[in-house]
């Protein structure tokens, strides 16, 4: 495990701190995953910006508590994919989606479904940090206030987890009521992932998370990504080839909105079985 | 030939065209608060009391200004002073100009006097006679100044009260003023430098906290001023809140389309209506409808005399408020556009509702945008002068639309404000000459109040950006 310029980055086991959030049903097993319990069921999605068509057919298992990678040139709809898992693309006039995609076998597309608590399940970080433009406690404290928590001592406790576990704790903790606007971009980046750890969120989406920052950044970012993964389902869509390899348990390969092949990352880097992965994981195109 | 057309290409007429641009409107812009300043700051300075012997008689006055009389047949020209003689009720003018060539001899002598009364504008000339035993008794000059200054701060301030004040005037003619009629004397000619500063800023004092006297051409401006920072306050108060709800539902909850297009259109065409519209709009609607169901509903006892259904401060108000709108309106909108688009997601990702993203997120960042939406409007309003004459503002209100009488604010009342006041001053008064000065200072005064209500918001929205925008570790 690499060691952060401060010293080993936290090792707290997560704790529900939110008795708030529900008893989720326990997530069903499926062999096609290697075994591994599926948080995400995606099924034959397609989806369709206005007229145009950006996913063809999709289908996708995600497993709990694995670090999932989605890989594939520009434009090929691993961003659009990714944020269909917790519907952000709702946001964008005239989209259009076919196919179901389940989080813990239950639709999220279903109308009982409120998007609202879909999004603190499903916790995201964007490819630029985007922290408000308040002090750094306030930046952590957004998710659980909205969820009404207003007791200080408890707010207190969770902003201090979350930023423990998002490894920026010990740079921060005496300046927590500064402007989040002064970090530096890999400060940001690491605070939004606290940010959206405060509202435990069962599921993290990264997408690009570190094509922001400079390398020392993006090795803390992918040290907290291994840090996380025994706590949290992730998901992250990345460009660079051996981020994906770094942080990965599985790894789906797309292109123009189709999803080629998935699989365990060994198996896709070292023996992909079509041949437009295997030119792209070494190079030939992308 | 092509060095020329080289020029032109690499734009260098365009950079001195647009530089021309800007340096004339700097230049009409400092112009004119340059020459505002000079006169209104001028006005309450004590100038020295020069006394003209002339071919035809003596004049006392303070030499206004020195212009150079080109020669015609008959007449052999030079120079011309204009000299505020002040003396209205024997000279029947308060400036006379003065031809050169007759000019005799020139002297400020040191015992001359200013008497600022209650009636008539100023008086120059020399103390003569104090009618009190005191006075009676006092040989030399200095007693009878001394008399003067106790029988002026013994007396009731009424024209026709206090002991009898003689005064002769430069040519000879005897004045008597009673010590009741005295506002302030002094003799500008014995006053060195400090004593007339020290004068210049009891009488801006007296400008700034006095009520006005002699339909407005003397004494204070007080309740135009208090008038004039009520109005736009409240103004504020109902505008902002008002523009900024608009703005959030045309920008953020309606569906946007030919609909709101056209709104949008409509709404930066009514910016564009001039003002007495407004004016007669807030007559018609605030003032005779509004005003005159409650009227009918809650004050009929006074009846007919209207309580609501006339003009006054709240109607102006709020027909200035709905002038703004359009201001605010599209300034929020402008803000709302600029929160980057990253912190929406931001805030919805977390699993805020759309209110929630709005009120923690989008509308303190929009904030600062808003805060330029006000200073717009307040901008616009406080010098706004044609619709206020029609709902509420008046050349002398009796009564303040704030005082001690509960409930303290008493919004059915008439008020007095500075733009009208200049009007009415300018244009409206008895006596135009005599009230230029007062012109000068109070639009200087109107002009730094629009300033100092802009720099407050501007000073708040600096203050807003610094904590939005953080400072660096």
């Amino acid at each position: 495990m690499p060691m952060t310029a401060e010293g080993p980055i936290s090792t707290t086991t997560p704790t529900r701190l939110d008795p708030l959030q529900p008893q989720r049903a326990r997530p069903t097993d499926d062999p096609s995953a290697g075994g591994d319990a599926v948080k995400i069921d995606v099924r034959n999605v397609s989806f369709w910006y206005g007229a145009s068509q950006a996913l063809w057919d999709v289908s996708l298992k995600i497993p709990a508590r694995k670090v999932t990678a989605l890989i594939g040139p520009s434009g090929c709809g691993k961003s659009t994919l990714l944020r269909l898992l917790n519907r952000m693309n709702d946001l964008v006039p005239g989209a259009r989606i076919g196919g179901t995609i389940a989080l813990d076998g239950v639709d999220i597309h279903d109308r009982k479904t409120e998007v609202e608590i879909l999004r603190r399940r499903v916790g995201m970080v964007f490819q630029k940090p985007n922290p408000f433009p308040k002090s750094i406690y306030e930046n952590v404290a957004y998710g659980p206030r909205i969820q009404g928590i207003g007791d200080r001592a408890r707010l207190d406790a969770i902003v201090e987890d979350s930023l423990r576990r998002g490894a920026l704790w010990n740079e921060v903790k005496d300046r927590l009521d500064q402007s989040a606007i002064g970090m530096s971009g890999g400060q940001q980046q690491r605070l939004c992932i606290a940010r959206a750890l405060a509202t435990a969120p069962e599921v993290l989406l990264m997408d690009e998370p570190c094509s922001a920052l400079d390398p020392a950044s993006t090795a803390k970012i992918e040290d907290l990504i291994h840090e996380l993964r025994s706590s949290v389902t992730i998901a992250i869509v990345t460009h660079n080839m051996q981020q994906a390899a770094r942080v990965s348990d599985f790894t789906a390969f797309m292109l123009v909105g189709k999803l080629l092949e998935h699989g365990p990352t060994e198996q896709i880097f070292t023996r992909p079985t079509k041949k437009e992965t295997e030119d792209y994981v070494t190079g030939r195109f992308g | 030939m092509s060095k020329l057309r080289d020029s032109f290409k690499k734009g260098e007429p365009a950079v001195l065209l647009t530089a021309a641009g800007l340096a004339a409107a700097l230049l009409l812009l400092g112009g004119m608060v340059v020459l505002v300043a000079v006169s209104g700051l001028g006005v309450f300075w004590p100038k020295s009391l020069v006394q003209f012997e002339t071919k035809t008689g003596k004049l006392l006055g303070e030499v206004m200004a020195e212009t150079i009389a080109e020669p015609r047949p008959g007449f052999p020209g030079g120079p011309r002073f204009n000299l505020r003689v002040a003396n209205r009720d024997i000279y029947a003018a308060d400036f006379m100009w003065v031809n050169g060539f007759n000019v005799v001899g020139r002297t400020e002598p040191a015992d001359a006097w200013v008497v600022e009364r209650l009636e008539y504008g100023n008086f120059h000339g020399f103390l003569s006679e104090v009618r009190t035993p005191e006075g009676a008794m006092a040989s030399s000059e200095a007693a009878r100044t001394d008399a003067f200054d106790k029988a002026v701060a013994a007396s009731e301030k009424d024209t026709k009260k206090g002991p009898e004040i003689v005064f002769t005037t430069a040519d000879g003619k005897a004045v008597v003023i009673h010590a009741g009629a005295v506002v302030d004397a002094w003799q500008p000619n014995r006053m060195g430098t400090l004593a007339r500063t020290g004068h210049y800023v009891a009488a801006l004092w007296n400008f700034l906290t006095g009520n006005p006297r002699e339909s407005n051409t003397e004494g204070g401006i007080w309740p135009a001023l208090f008038g004039t920072c009520l109005m736009v306050l409240l103004m504020s108060v109902a505008v902002v809140p008002f523009g900024v709800m608009a703005a959030v539902y045309l920008h953020e909850y309606a569906r946007q389309g030919v609909v709101v297009r056209l709104v949008r259109i409509a709404v930066s065409n009514l910016a564009g209506v001039p003002s007495i519209v407004f004016g007669l709009f807030g007559l018609g609607f605030f003032v005779y409808t509004i005003g005159g169901s409650i009227d009918r509903a809650f004050f009929s006892d006074s009846l007919p005399t209207p309580t609501f259904g006339t003009g006054g401060i709240l109607w102006a108000s709020l027909t200035l408020a709905l002038l703004t709108l359009p201001v605010v309106i599209v300034a929020t909108e402008e803000a709302l556009a600029a929160v980057p688009h990253a912190n929406r997601e931001g805030a919805l990702a977390l699993g805020s509702t759309k209110w929630e993203m709005l009120r923690r997120v989008v509308l303190p960042n929009a904030m600062p945008g808003i805060l330029t939406g006000m200073i717009l409007a307040v901008a616009r309003g406080a010098g706004e002068v044609a619709p206020l004459m029609l709902t509420g503002a008046v050349k002398l209100a009796p009564k303040m639309p704030f005082d001690a009488d509960a409930p303290f604010f008493h919004l059915d009342r008439k008020f007095m404000h500075l733009g009208f006041h200049i009007y009415d001053l300018g244009f409206q008064s008895p006596n135009v000459e005599a009230a230029k000065p007062m012109v000068y200072a109070t639009t200087l005064l109107l002009i730094i109040v629009v300033v100092a209500l802009n720099v407050t918001a501007i000073v708040m929205r600096a203050r807003l950006r610094k904590r939005l925008e953080g400072h660096a570790f």
